[in-house]
């Protein structure tokens, strides 16, 4: 057993634990968007941020991906990372401000607007479409191509796959647009929550192309060409 | 594209123990580029899905999806060359091959691309063409690049070197110079040094010229034999540090009198070497 405190809380648990575990079994909400239970944390939106230590030595780590460690002071709702937190949710407001998951973060977080360029990026490149197929799908479909500015999902050379189960997965866990398939009758939608804004692949001028790596889509039954 | 021609490569690897990369490397150095269906066998073949081969191929700048051409220009556009004035050179390149950095010609001669740095920023600006490293390039220059490619570069840089890469080596112990005037190789004093392999000593002379390869040795020594170099005025061994970039055999080091060190193989016939310029008298 490992033992750490938590916001001055002392907690005891199993090594390879997480903070991000470490914290919800104290009850201490952390934030997330890139974590899901039953896929492997990645560690992509740095949302889940909380401090080690204290003074000016003190360091800003993705809880969802550190491992908890002897002795650790960890403090998840300090004035820095609640300024961390802040900042990668305008980033996020920034990059893709359709999401509904990002949306509610933001507003939990008094976030209300942003101050830079505004896009409409159609992915955060968080991952979880990737893992929930390779993890949950067993698919291995869809995966990240290029780098830097040019990285993006999809699967290899855009074209059909034949990895591709199509159980959509993959649009499910998508926090960048699970409006995806609502298409214009919510009652069709996966997940309802989006009904006050248009679905990306109808409102086709904001965004590139239609955003599900299903083909053909069996979600919201549009023809793809 | 041939499927056995990559599987054999793919093969060759996997048996050496080999990654991903150097699969393909190999392929592309092949065909110039990754053709869809190599990547495809690779991923059947090494048992990795076709997604995990597809991000690693588009990962690295040095492979390329799109067939390129028969040569490949480079222009480092690093922050050094930059500064030198790397722009004009790369805008050279495309006014003279009326391509953009990233595109191929139609004749699929050459292709051009822009990369950042190449590690040998003090040369700057710095081009390369087919492996061959051009230094302080200057946009009146490219023209003549360019000419010398289509005319087969490896003949072309051994005139060039004759007028500006000659090596003046030295002992890295004694310090006492390995140049030997009264022994011209291609022209130029030879570099002498006392060669030791298989109970066999006799000396050793190379070409000084830097691209030239050419040997001549007291004994004839076959190809692949592993030879070990001495100063001929110290008797110390001419020990390099690292290992060859080609074939992994122990390198031989000496000292360039302009300032840097420059390393070959110690492996007859192989090409390997590490030229390590820190001066600025090139
Ligand atoms: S729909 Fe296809 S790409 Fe998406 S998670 Fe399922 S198998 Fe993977
Ligand atoms: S497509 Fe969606 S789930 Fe996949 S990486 Fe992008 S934002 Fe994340
Ligand atoms: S095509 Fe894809 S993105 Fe568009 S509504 Fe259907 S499932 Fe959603
Ligand atoms: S939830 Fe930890 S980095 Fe995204
Ligand atoms: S910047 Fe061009 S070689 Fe380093």
């Amino acid at each position: 057993m490992i033992s750490l405190t938590i916001n001055g809380l002392p907690v005891s648990v199993e090594e390879g634990t997480t903070l991000l575990e470490a914290a919800q079994f104290l009850g201490f909400p952390i934030p997330t968007l890139c974590h899901m239970e039953g896929l492997s944390p990645y560690g992509a939106c740095r949302l889940c941020v909380v401090q080690l230590g204290d003074g000016p030595k003190a360091r800003l780590v993705s809880s969802c991906t550190y491992p908890a460690q002897e002795g650790l002071k960890v403090r998840t709702a300090s004035a820095r990372v609640v300024r961390a937190r802040k900042m990668i949710l305008e980033l996020l407001l920034a990059s893709c401000p359709q999401s509904k998951i990002i949306q509610d973060l933001a507003s939990a977080h008094q976030v209300s607007q942003q101050r830079f360029r505004q896009e409409h990026e159609d992915c955060i490149l968080c991952g979880l479409c990737v893992r929930m197929c390779e993890e949950q799908m067993m698919a291995k479909a869809i995966g990240f191509r290029n780098r830097g500015e040019r990285r993006s999902i999809g699967t290899p050379f855009d074209i059909k796959s034949e990895q591709c189960r199509l159980c959509g997965g993959c649009i499910y866990v998508c926090p960048a647009c699970q409006l995806r398939c609502t298409y214009t009758e919510p009652d069709k939608a996966i997940c309802g929550g989006c009904a006050n804004l248009s679905p990306p692949c109808v409102e086709k001028e904001q965004f590139d192309d239609m955003m599900c790596y299903m083909n053909p889509c069996v979600a919201c039954e549009i023809e793809k060409d | 594209m041939k499927a056995e021609e990559v599987l054999s490569i793919i093969d060759r690897h996997q048996d050496q123990g080999d990654g991903l990369i150097s699969v393909l490397e190999e392929i592309q150095s092949k065909y110039s580029y990754l053709p869809p269906e190599a990547l495809k066998l690779v991923a059947e073949r090494t048992g990795r899905s076709p997604v995990d081969v597809y991000g690693v191929a588009t990962f690295y700048k040095s492979f390329s999806l799109k067939p390129r051409g028969k040569h490949l220009c480079s222009v480092c556009m690093g922050t050094a060359c930059h500064v030198r004035g790397a722009s004009a050179v790369a805008q050279e390149f495309t006014r003279q091959l009326g391509v953009k950095p990233g595109e191929t010609t139609p004749d699929r001669e050459f292709s051009l691309e822009t990369v950042n740095c190449l590690g040998a920023c003090a040369l700057g600006p710095v081009a390369v063409v087919d492996g061959h490293y051009f230094s302080n390039v200057r946009s009146s220059r490219v023209k003549q690049i360019i000419t010398d490619t289509r005319a087969g570069l490896d003949d072309a840089e051994r005139r060039a070197d004759l007028r500006d890469f000659i090596l003046n080596v030295s002992c890295s112990r004694c310090n006492r110079s390995l140049m030997d005037p009264d022994h011209p190789i291609d022209g130029s004093p030879s570099i002498r040094v006392t060669a030791a392999f298989e109970r066999t000593h006799g000396w050793l002379r190379l070409s000084a010229l830097y691209g030239s390869f050419t040997v001549e040795s007291e004994y004839p020594i076959r190809t692949d034999v592993l030879v070990d170099f001495f100063c001929p005025h110290c008797h110390t061994e001419l020990q390099g540090a690292s290992h060859c970039p080609l074939c992994s055999a122990p390198m031989v080091s000496m000292i360039v009198r302009a300032g840097g060190i420059v390393q070959i193989c110690s492996r007859r016939g192989c090409r390997g070497h590490i030229l390590d310029l820190n001066g600025s008298g090139f």
